[in-house]
């Protein structure tokens, strides 16, 4: 048990599994599977999405069956856990829901992480995936029916030995019990209970009996091993035969290596060789350790065709998107043609109010700088360990490029230093480059690509710049009459995979959503304008919302002023409670108001700014209270935070994701930015793009919607409220409007 | 070249040029992967070791200057500091992606270690060196000042 907590990942030959397979190496695989698992009980979905147990017919076809739940002669259960664990909770959550409903100890379970396979598809999605703070959401009935089915199983298998009905057995933490004479513990049936069916749809439990769901604090699966130096991340893989990478790259995004010249890498102890990659994207710089190839890379020069590259640098962007904030806006996201006239009936309304925002560009900076390996299996395919966020794209497309059957192609996950949506992306981009790397050495020796955090910060895949232009109108009743807006940004998803989804009549709904579906009852009109640039932008923790939230409640806060009303009291104006989403809405600004002792009064040298915002079906409202010292500077007290997630799995987990949520989000409107200088990114590391630091950390206080509404997402959606409630106390603190980010650029001093 | 280490108890030889930084013997050479890399600047202190009990970034450390000193790095920490420390990290819940936690932890241990009853104004001051993304600092001041109760007690 330990051994698996600690190291979450299986040895590769026992646990990979592949799609729609049957070749050798995964018929292989799935026997000795089921060889070592002999007399367990396997639970899980085949490729039609319907429970089932793994049969001897499965294992040796191969029939697309994906085991969720195992449980060992020994009672030990094993949930394979098919969303990664970045940090927000999926190893204990997904495992939550399945011990609930299989009434067993918190202490007898353990996880695995899952390979690629065909039914650990993300449901919210369509493709194995972890994004959008879908995790639980999808995976709620999901892993209770695995859960379920697997206790159906051995009640039947008591029910049988004892000679009772099935009805008379009940069980709780893994032991059965009749009440009366019989007892006995889980493992004592698992052999029988392994030879039944798994009904199509076992019962699951009413709320009212849940035990784990819910619980206050539930243990995280994943402390020990990650308080003792145990835990494995892709970064620590160490396979046989393998060799260190880093990667040159061309400084500006776009430029092609035309040569590149050794230098004295040669002489650096440790070095091995340097190739081009295949896509003349960079030089491999191979090496027998990390340090030794870091050290070579330093020694080698290289030349770039930069005709095709980006040369723009931050001001020439500026001075772009202002342009294209001037002009006409290329598409109607709201869909009336009336943005011109709402502009001008907000000009012309009793008050009026217009403001410009900016928003930079943010680099995601996880702990872990991105890394992988690729190694050559026993089969000729290749076998992949990575903290693997997006097998639905990085497993068809390591496929492609390595010209292999998508069955020779292995995915091995392991913990993820953070993420915050930049591990998955539409390319597979660092996947892509250790592939490269591999075949260009030779695709005999096993790869870790690793990159330093100067590659993750000038590598691209950044939150886009946006843009945004508002005029609000406030008619004699004090509501607003009239809102025109106006978005500029480069679209994440325009020419990727999942364009189909998230684009419609040219607008990219992640570079307006936030504002255009905003609870708000508010006349609006909404134009948007792209930017573009071969430099690839990316979903950032929350997507749009991540400056949209900022924008909409800084506003919100503006309007209010000019309305002469409460900030509270002027947002719940304009919601309709007898609208669902709106209470829920309206509930949570409520809620973090009353906790916080909201009262409208103002204190010297204080501030406090409150805001509200939806996101990814999860409503959340903060109260950020800050103080002012004698030379200007602010500091962060306190945040008091509202969230309506429907049922709360874990409460405890809950509150770590809106206390990080709101640290993360907070470093960034403060002092994140990457800018460029003739398309040349200008911060190096940590010291130039500053992490959150404990010293700014805010007290958080969170308070959980107690709900029967179905779980929804929490990775993300504490983060859009946390820069806008700080724009607003620092608005009520010095009386200054923060509208272009960081704050530090626009003149804020954080003590 | 040849350097001899004295790392969590034992004597050993490893390979290595006399600038390499000691985390990247620690981690490649010596497969002690608890200790992270994460800026290579001394900037994040996801590598964190003690050298003679005392927190110091690995990153930037010539293996030529370790010397006779003693390293130890999170597999084998076993001071009453570090389990008070680990007791209070684990019964907090204070991780999430968890990368960045050795080094919270190494540093949390040399704070109690010379600080028995560190206020936040204490803990934010010694612990500021070591970042977090996922932002887990108000767990961190918490378990530190659970890890000082325990350590009390």
């Amino acid at each position: 048990m330990e051994d698996l907590k600690t190291a979450p990942t299986m040895p590769a030959s026992a646990k990979s599994s592949s799609n729609k397979s049957a070749s050798a190496m995964s018929r292989r695989t799935f026997l000795k599977s089921s060889v070592v698992l002999g007399g367990s009980i396997v639970v899980g979905f085949n490729a039609t999405g319907l429970l089932a147990k793994e049969t001897a017919t499965m294992a040796a076809t191969g029939t697309g069956f994906n085991p969720f739940v195992k449980i060992s002669p020994d009672g030990q259960v094993t949930v394979v856990v098919k969303h990664f664990e970045m940090g927000q909770g999926t190893t204990t959550g997904l495992t939550t829901l399945v011990a609930e409903e299989l009434d067993v100890g918190w202490d007898q379970v353990n996880i695995e992480f899952a390979p690629a396979g065909e039914s650990y598809i993300n449901l919210a999605f369509g493709g194995q995936g972890t994004g959008g703070s879908t995790a639980i959401a999808n995976s709620f009935m999901q892993y209770r029916q695995a859960g379920a089915a697997a206790r159906d199983m051995i009640i039947r298998a008591a029910a049988a030995k004892w000679e009772i009905d099935a009805g008379m057995i009940a069980m709780s933490d893994g032991v059965l019990s009749d009440g009366y004479d019989n007892k006995g513990m889980i493992g004592e049936f698992v052999a029988e209970a392994a030879k039944l069916t798994p009904v199509a749809e076992p019962k699951l439990k009413d709320a009212a009996d849940f035990k784990l769901i819910g619980k206050d604090k539930l243990a995280r699966l994943d402390s020990l091993p990650k308080t003792t130096g145990k835990a494995m991340f892709a970064m620590d893989v160490k396979v046989p035969n393998m060799v260190y990478a880093t990667v040159l790259t061309s400084p500006q995004f776009g430029g092609i290596l035309k040569s590149f010249d050794l230098g004295d890498a040669v002489k650096v102890n440790g070095f091995i060789d340097a190739k081009a990659l295949p896509n003349k994207t960079g030089v491999a710089v191979y090496a027998e350790s990390t340090w030794a190839s870091i050290k070579a890379r330093r020694a080698i020069t290289a030349q770039w065709d930069s005709s095709a590259a980006d040369a723009r640098g931050t001001a020439e962007m500026l001075s772009e998107y202002t342009d294209k904030l001037n002009a006409e806006p290329t598409y109607d996201a709201t869909g009336k043609g009336n943005l011109a006239a709402m502009e001008d009936a907000a000009k012309a309304a009793t008050q009026s109010v217009s403001a410009d925002f900016h928003f930079p560009l943010l680099a995601h900076a996880p702990m872990e700088p991105v890394n992988c390996v690729v190694e050559p299996t026993e089969d000729g395919g290749i076998r992949l360990h990575d903290g693997c966020q997006f097998p639905m794209i990085t497993h068809p497309t390591l496929a492609a490029i390595a010209e292999l059957p998508p069955e020779k192609v292995d995915i091995v996950t392991y913990y993820a230093g953070g993420s915050f949506g930049r591990r998955a992306n539409g390319n597979s981009d660092y996947h892509v480059q250790a592939l490269m790397a591999y075949l260009a050495l030779g695709g005999e020796k096993a790869v870790k690509l690793v990159w330093t955090r100067e590659d993750d910060l000038a590598g691209g895949y950044y939150r886009p710049m946006f843009a945004q232009r508002a005029h609000i109108g406030i008619g004699d009743d004090g509501k607003i009459s009239a809102w025109g807006h106006r978005s500029v940004a480069q679209s994440i998803f325009k020419g990727g995979p999942m364009e189909s989804i998230a684009v419609h009549n040219g607008v990219d709904h992640f570079s307006v959503e936030g504002i255009v579906d905003t609870p708000y009852q508010i006349p609006m009109a909404l134009g948007l304008t792209d930017y573009e640039s071969p430099m690839p932008v990316l979903w950032w923790r929350s997507v749009g919302h991540s400056q949209s939230g900022y924008t909409m409640e800084v506003l919100m806060d503006m309007a209010a002023e000019a309305a002469g009303a409460d900030p509270v009291e002027f947002r719940l104006a304009h919601l309709d409670e007898t609208d669902p989403d709106q209470k829920r809405f309206a509930g949570v600004l409520k809620l973090a108001a009353d906790k916080a002792g909201w009262d409208g009064r103002s204190t010297k040298g204080k501030g406090r700014g409150i805001a509200v915002h939806k996101s990814f079906n999860t409503y959340v409202a903060q109260v950020m209270d800050v103080s002012v010292n004698d030379k200007g500077a602010i500091s962060l007290d306190k945040v008091v935070c509202a969230v309506d997630c429907g049922i709360a799995v874990n409460p405890d987990v809950i509150r770590a994701q809106m206390e990080g949520a709101i640290g993360y989000g907070l470093g960034a409107v403060m002092r994140n930015e990457i800018t460029m200088k003739e398309g040349v990114v200008d911060q190096m590391n940590f010291p130039q793009y500053k992490p959150l630091r404990i010293t700014d950390m805010p007290e958080v206080d969170v308070h959980i919607v107690q709900s029967d509404l179905e779980p929804t997402g929490v990775g993300e959606p504490g983060l859009p409220p946390a820069g806008p409630a700080l724009a607003n106390a620092i608005y009520a603190a010095i009386g200054r409007r923060v509208t272009k980010l960081p704050m530090t650029s626009d003149g804020i001093t954080f003590a | 070249m040849s350097v001899s280490l004295k790392i969590n108890g034992e004597t050993r030889q490893v390979n290595a040029d006399a600038d390499t930084p000691l985390l990247w013997v620690i981690r490649d050479e010596l497969n002690l992967t608890g200790t992270k890399f994460g800026c290579g600047v001394a900037s994040c202190g996801s590598c964190t070791v003690h050298i003679n009990g005392k927190p110091q970034r690995s990153c930037v450390l010539p293996i030529s200057a370790v010397g006779d000193s003693e390293v130890t790095t999170i597999e084998m920490i076993d001071t009453p500091q570090a389990k008070a420390v680990q007791t209070a990290w684990q019964e907090l819940d204070v991780v999430q992606c968890g990368y960045c936690q050795s080094g919270q932890i190494m540093s949390a241990i040399g704070l109690l270690s010379n600080n028995a009853k560190p206020t936040d104004e204490d803990i934010d001051g010694y612990m500021s060196g070591n970042a977090c993304r996922c932002a887990t600092y108000q767990r961190i001041r918490a378990a530190i000042h659970r890890a000082s109760d325990l350590l009390e007690a």
